[in-house]
């Protein structure tokens, strides 16, 4: 294969650093995800919810085990980053999280070739993703 | 039969094994005091263990049937294990996210899946997925069991119909997707052929796309099994574009809708990690018997057991299961 043809199956720049970015905050996600779910397993540090007593909430609806273990929707977890179960929100955070940072890298990509109608695009998709984030979204039984 | 053949109907035979006992040994923790609204001191790590087991079987049998992990995990989980639905759909939202995430940067990297065509698709499945998480969190729960079970038999039917094809006929790209520039080129590594694609009728995919998300949301189920025959069948991206668009899609719809349920409390650690553990080493080894299973038995074994699931599911909600 020729170097012309190398180009034209190339991925597109924006594409290559979308990809760049994703794979970095995968391992990274995935990695402190098992860090802290060791830590919480092997007692390391201590949980705020007894391990013996999860088989009692997780039966209940999201509403009966909020109310029932005391702990507050949204972000408040990161107020409590001290109890190993909620050491483990870090990592689901990053994975879930890695999206919108790609979103926005590729921004500036989409801008230096022109690409305006993309560029809102990436904007209103990072946009969407920091709003469902955001913990503003609110639902009731 | 052959020694090829071992591999998989061994994988087949364990993961009927496990299955049953997840039923003797439900009942041996609900009696030991594990199961509902009991606390069960020192055997906390029975329900992680089995979770870790099962979804490893899941892993493989989702490589092998074609299917993601979330459309298997939801359905089979809610159905047989003690979680409660909210837990199990929050769950399988970031077990499907973390498939999606794995394979994503390959994809893109090896030019299959296209973000050009995935961003417009995006915007409208993670908006939809968004509200599908609060629909399904509002509704009560027998309700969404329901819509749950009735959606996984329809997917059974919906895979027992589709045909796939592989290179689609698109005589002309529409002029949304000229507009849009979505186009590409990639190379088919069995004949090092150079296959150039276009799109068409993008107007109505993608306002198939807005059912798509908000059942990716209201159920947890994350929707390779729908977006596969929107952008193959009805937009006419070839079944190589497809599939990885499709899975690198589910990474930014499964990201909304993951966010609504963590954010609403639907994460437990002791659930969620032995399951993402659980189902990526089980597409590792499932990879590796691909080459040696028989993707037409296996395909059967994956709807036979989401028929079953999705009967479960429907009457549990029905409160007759």
């Amino acid at each position: 294969m020729n170097e012309k043809d190398e180009n034209i199956l190339a991925s597109r720049p924006e594409q290559i650093r979308y990809a760049a970015i994703l794979e970095k905050g995968m391992y990274l996600g995935l990695l402190v995800l098992l860090i802290t779910f060791v830590i919480y397993v092997f007692g390391i540090m201590k949980p705020y919810i007894p391990k013996d007593k999860i088989p009692t909430y997780w039966t209940m609806g999201v509403h009966d085990y909020l109310h029932h273990a005391q702990i507050k929707p949204g972000w408040s977890w990161l107020g409590m980053l001290k109890y190993a179960d909620f050491l483990n929100f870090i990592g689901i955070a990053i994975l879930s999280g890695v999206t919108t940072i790609c979103f926005v890298a590729v921004i500036p990509v989409f801008l230096r070739n022109n690409d305006r109608l993309y560029a809102v695009f990436a904007s209103l998709e990072a946009a969407i993703l920091c709003v469902a984030a955001s913990g503003l979204l609110s639902v009731g039984h | 039969m052959s020694k090829q053949s071992k591999p998989w109907l061994a994988s087949v035979l364990l993961f009927f094994g496990l299955f049953s006992l997840t039923q003797p040994a439900m009942a041996e923790q609900l009696a030991n005091g594990a199961g509902p609204g009991a606390s069960s001191a020192g055997t906390w790590w029975f329900w992680p263990l089995l979770l870790l087991a099962i979804t490893f079987l899941m892993g493989i049998f989702a490589v092998l049937g074609g299917v993601g992990g979330g459309v298997l995990f939801v359905p089979i989980i809610s159905g047989f294990f003690p979680f409660h639905l909210d837990f199990v759909r929050g769950t399988g939202l970031l077990v499907a996210l973390s498939g999606a995430l794995a394979a994503g940067p390959g994809l893109l990297k090896m030019n299959l899946a296209s973000l050009r065509l995935a961003i417009p698709v995006a915007l409208i499945a993670s908006t939809c997925a968004i509200a599908g998480a609060m629909i399904g969190l509002a509704l009560p729960t027998h309700i969404v069991q329901i819509c749950l079970g009735a959606t996984i038999i329809g997917i059974c039917a919906l895979m027992l119909v589709s045909k796939k094809s592989e290179f689609p006929e698109v005589p002309k790209a529409d002029r949304l997707s000229s507009a849009l520039r979505i186009y590409g080129i990639y190379q088919e590594v069995s004949t090092g052929q150079s296959v150039e694609w276009k799109i068409h009728r993008t107007p109505l995919g993608l306002g198939l796309f807005i059912l798509v998300g908000i059942m990716a949301g209201m159920f947890g189920l994350g929707a390779g099994w729908a977006n596969v025959p929107v952008l193959n069948l009805m937009m006419g991206a070839p079944l190589k574009i497809s599939v990885a668009t499709s899975k690198f899609l589910l990474s930014i719809t499964d990201t909304s809708a993951a966010w609504v349920y963590f954010n609403q409390g639907c994460v437990i650690p002791l659930m969620m990690v032995p399951s993402v553990v659980g189902i990526m080493l089980g597409s590792f080894v499932g990879v590796r018997l691909l080459a040696m299973a028989k993707p037409a038995i296996i395909r059967w074994i994956v709807i036979a057991i989401l028929a079953f699931a999705g009967v479960k599911a429907l009457t549990k909600g029905l409160g007759i299961g």
